[in-house]
C-alpha cells in the first residue's frame, strides 16, 4: 500500500493530532471550548479551524491548487493574522504537519526508500502551503492597515469635501 | 548582527502563556488591543480628575498617591447606591454558562475575557476588602490585593468589553456583565483613566452637543451636502428645518450619520421620508446627538450629556421627540432618560400625526424610535413603496445589541426591512435577535487604533454573514445603529469583502415612491438601479 492511501486511511486521526498542535497555541483554559467543532456559528474559531484543516490535509495529498487552498487557508490564518501571534508563531502550525505525518507513516514504512522519497515530497508541498500562507498573512496585515487609513480618510472626507479640497472626477 | 534562530527553533516557539494563575499573572499591553489613553484638555473640561498625558502602554500612569483609597472608597460608594452591583458581586457560582457566549473571548481565547473572569477581576478585589472571609482568608477565599497592576489589568479589560450583555442571557442567574464593566469603567473615570476616543466625544458632546463637536452652521452645511444628492437622485429639493420654535416633533439622531458613509445615507432617508410626510418637525443642533458617550464614563456623565434633549424640546415646545437609528442611544433613552432628566410632563403622549397611533409604549419618556414609526406607516399603508428598487440587493439583518438584547426590538425593524426588500435572508438562529453577536467595537471601541481587536470581537457576527454570503448570495448587512454602520463596513472588509454595510432608512428611501419625484436611475448611492442596469445591459 502506498504512503499516501495510508495516510488518507488515518485521516480522523492525523487531522485530530493538527488540530490539537494548532491549540495548544491558546491557553488551556480556551481550548475547550474550541474543541466544539460542530458548532459552526457559536464556535467559529474551532469550527473554522477544524474544517479548515481538513480541507489542507487533502490538498497537501492531492498535490494543492491554489484555488482550493486558499479558502481553507483563509479559514485559519485570517484569524490567526489578528491573534497575539508573531508571523512565526502565527504560521508554525503548518510545519507541525511535517511531523504529524511521520510519526503517522512510522511504523508500517520505516525503512521503506519509496516512502521516505513521498516523505520528502510531501514535505516539499508543505513549504509549498507555508509560502502560500505567508503570502496570506501578509495581505490580512496589509489589509488591517489599509482599515485604519481608509478610516481615517472615511472620518474627514466630508470635511475635505467642505472645504473645497477634494476634486470631482468629471466625465 | 544579532543572532538569527532557525527554522527549527522557531518551530519550537512555545505559546504557553506562564503557568501562573491568573491572579497573579499581570496583564501584557499587546498593540492593537487597546485604545490611546483619554487627553487633558478631554478630561479638564468636563471636570473630570487627574488630566494628564499618559500612554497606557507607560509603566508610570501617573496616578494620584491615594488612588487606591479612591478605588476601594469607590466601589464602596457603588455597593451602597447599586443593588445590582452588590448583588452581582456575591452570586455568581462560576458555572461557566457565561465563558463561551463572548465574542471578545471566541474571537481572542483569552481566558480573561470569559465574561465570569472579566467580573472576577473586580469581584477579586471586593472579597478582599469587603468580605469577611476575603479579609482572613484572602486568597483562599477568592480575594487578592489591589495593586497598579490589578488596576491595569481592569483598564485593559474592561476596555475590551462591548457592554452588548450576550453573556446575562444564558446566565441562570442573570448576572448582567454589561453593569459589572459600566461599574469597572466609572472606578477608572475616577483616576482619570479613559480612552482618548471616549473622552474626546464626551467633551465634544458636553460643548457643541454632539460627539464629533460639529458646529450648527457644520451640521447645517453637512446636511446641505445630502440635499443636493437627494435632489440629484429623485429631483426634489428637501428644505428641512433646524432649532424651529413650535414644531410638533424634535428629531435626535446620532451625529455620527450626519458625516461618514454609509451613516449618510440613512439620514438623506429620513430627510426624505419626513419631506414625503409633510411632517411637521425641526432638527435641533443643540440636541444634535442622540448617542452618548458619557455612558460609558459614568452615570453621572450620562446624565449631564443626556440632558440636552429634554431641554432643547421644552425650548422649542415641541410636543414629542423621534429618534434616529442607533443602539446604545435607544437603551440610554428607553432605560435611563426618564429616571435622569425627566419627567417630561412638559411633553405630550407620541402620536403619528399620520396615522393617529398612540405610541403608548412611550407614554413616560415621549419619545419613539423611527423603526417603530415607520413600521407604524407602512402596516396602516401610508407609503407608496416599490421594494424592487431595492433588488440588486440581498439583505441580511443584523440586531444591534442594546436594541435588540437590550430593548427587545425585534420585529419592527423587520417588518419594515421585508415591506422595502424583496430578498430578505435571516443568518443562522443562534447568532440573531436576543443571542445577536455584537458588531465588536461599541460602548466606544470603535477607534481605528484598537483594529485587532475589532476583527477579533467581531468575528463571530462577520463568520455568520460569511456563511448568508456565501449560501446565498447576501450582499448587504442592514442595522439601525450608528456605531455597527461605522464599524461593520472595516469588520466586512476584513472578513467578508463583497457585503456592504446599511442603515434601514436608506432602504426605506430607496423603495419609497416620493410624489412629483422624477424618474429615478440611481439609489441614494449613486448605484444605477436594477431596471436601468437590466436596460444598459440590453442595450
Amino acid at each position: 500500500m502506498d504512503l499516501k492511501e495510508i495516510l488518507r486511511q488515518k485521516r480522523e486521526d492525523i487531522v485530530d493530532r493538527w488540530f490539537e498542535a494548532i491549540l495548544s497555541s491558546y491557553h488551556e483554559d480556551a481550548r475547550g471550548p474550541m474543541r466544539r467543532t460542530q458548532a459552526q456559528f457559536t464556535n467559529p474559531v474551532g469550527f473554522n479551524f477544524r474544517e479548515g484543516l481538513e480541507g489542507l490535509f487533502d490538498a497537501v495529498l492531492q498535490g494543492m491548487l491554489p484555488d482550493t487552498v486558499t479558502g481553507f487557508l483563509d479559514a485559519i490564518v485570517r484569524l490567526r493574522a489578528v491573534q497575539d501571534f508573531s508571523p512565526s508563531q502565527s504560521l508554525s502550525f503548518i510545519f507541525e504537519l511535517k511531523k504529524i505525518l511521520r510519526a503517522a507513516a512510522g511504523a508500517e514504512l520505516s525503512g521503506d526508500p519509496e516512502t521516505a522519497d513521498e516523505l520528502v515530497r510531501l514535505d516539499g508541498v508543505i513549504d509549498d502551503l507555508a509560502l502560500f500562507a505567508f503570502d496570506l498573512h501578509m495581505e490580512c496585515r496589509e489589509k488591517i492597515y489599509a482599515l485604519k487609513a481608509q478610516e481615517a480618510r472615511d472620518m474627514t472626507f466630508r470635511l475635505l469635501q467642505k472645504a473645497q479640497l477634494i476634486a470631482e472626477h468629471q466625465e | 548582527m544579532s543572532k538569527l534562530p532557525k527554522p527549527a527553533e522557531l518551530a519550537k516557539v512555545s505559546y504557553q502563556l506562564p503557568k501562573t494563575g491568573w491572579m497573579d499573572t499581570p496583564v501584557e499591553f499587546k498593540p492593537g488591543m487597546f485604545c490611546h489613553g483619554s487627553k487633558p484638555k478631554s478630561l479638564e473640561l468636563v471636570g473630570f480628575p487627574n488630566p494628564r498625558e499618559w500612554r497606557p502602554a507607560d509603566a508610570d500612569w501617573k496616578l494620584p498617591e491615594n488612588w487606591k483609597e479612591i478605588i476601594i472608597e469607590g466601589i464602596a460608594d457603588r455597593l451602597k447606591k447599586y443593588r445590582s452591583f452588590r448583588l452581582f458581586m456575591d452570586i455568581c457560582v462560576r458555572c461557566g454558562a457565561c465563558a463561551d457566549k463572548c465574542h471578545f473571548f471566541i474571537g481572542t481565547g483569552d481566558p480573561r475575557n470569559m465574561p465570569v473572569l472579566r467580573a472576577e477581576l473586580i469581584r477579586s478585589v471586593y472579597r478582599k476588602e469587603f468580605t469577611t472571609a476575603g479579609k482572613i482568608l484572602g486568597k483562599m477565599a477568592g480575594g487578592r490585593e489591589l495593586t497598579l497592576d490589578v488596576l491595569k489589568e481592569w483598564w485593559y479589560y474592561f476596555y475590551q468589553c462591548t457592554e452588548c450583555r450576550r453573556c446575562s442571557v444564558f446566565c441562570p442567574y442573570g448576572i448582567d456583565q454589561a453593569e459589572i464593566t459600566i461599574i469597572g469603567r466609572e472606578l477608572l473615570n475616577l483616576l482619570g483613566l479613559n480612552i482618548e476616543w471616549i473622552a474626546g466625544p464626551v467633551s465634544n458632546c458636553y460643548m457643541k452637543g454632539n460627539h464629533l463637536g460639529l458646529e450648527p452652521h457644520t451640521i447645517v452645511g453637512n446636511l446641505e451636502y445630502m440635499l443636493d444628492d437627494i435632489e440629484t437622485v429623485t429631483g426634489k429639493r428637501i428644505k428641512p428645518t433646524f432649532n424651529r420654535k413650535g414644531a410638533e416633533i424634535l428629531f435626535v439622531t446620532p451625529s455620527g450619520d450626519l458625516f461618514a458613509d454609509p451613516g449618510t445615507y440613512t439620514a438623506m432617508g429620513y430627510l426624505m421620508l419626513f419631506e414625503e410626510l409633510g411632517l411637521d418637525y425641526t432638527w435641533s443642533t443643540y440636541a444634535s446627538e442622540g448617542g452618548n458617550f458619557g455612558f460609558f464614563t459614568s452615570n453621572e456623565m450620562g446624565k449631564r450629556l443626556n440632558s440636552k434633549i429634554y431641554a432643547e424640546a421644552k425650548r422649542l415646545g415641541v410636543k414629542w421627540i423621534l429618534g434616529g437609528e442607533c443602539g446604545h442611544m435607544w437603551r440610554v433613552l428607553s432605560q435611563y432618560m426618564d429616571t435622569w432628566n425627566g419627567p417630561a410632563d412638559f411633553l405630550e403622549v407620541p402620536k403619528s400625526p399620520i396615522t393617529g397611533t398612540v405610541f403608548e409604549n412611550a407614554k413616560s419618556m415621549k419619545m419613539v424610535h423611527v423603526a417603530e414609526f415607520t413600521a407604524d406607516l407602512i402596516k396602516n399603508n401610508k407609503l407608496k413603496l416599490d421594494p424592487s428598487r431595492n433588488d440588486h440587493l440581498k439583505v441580511t439583518w443584523h440586531d444591534s445589541c442594546n436594541v435588540a438584547r437590550g430593548m427587545g426590538m425585534l420585529e419592527e425593524p423587520r417588518y419594515v426591512l421585508k415591506s422595502v426588500v424583496n430578498n430578505f435572508v435571516e443568518m443562522p438562529e443562534d447568532t440573531i435577535r436576543e443571542k445577536t453577536f455584537c458588531c465588536g467595537s461599541g460602548t466606544g471601541l470603535n477607534a481605528s487604533e484598537n483594529m485587532e481587536l475589532r476583527m477579533k470581537g467581531g468575528f463571530p457576527r462577520a463568520n455568520a454573514v460569511k456563511y448568508v454570503h456565501e449560501h446565498h448570495g447576501v450582499n448587504m448587512l442592514g442595522n439601525v445603529c450608528a456605531i455597527d454602520r461605522a464599524s461593520l463596513k472595516a469588520l466586512m472588509e476584513y472578513w467578508v469583502p463583497g457585503v456592504g454595510v446599511c442603515g434601514l432608512h436608506e432602504l426605506v428611501a430607496n423603495a419609497m415612491i416620493m410624489t412629483g419625484e422624477k424618474e429615478r436611475t440611481t439609489d441614494l448611492r449613486g448605484e444605477p438601479l436594477p431596471s436601468v442596469a437590466a436596460k444598459e445591459e440590453k442595450a
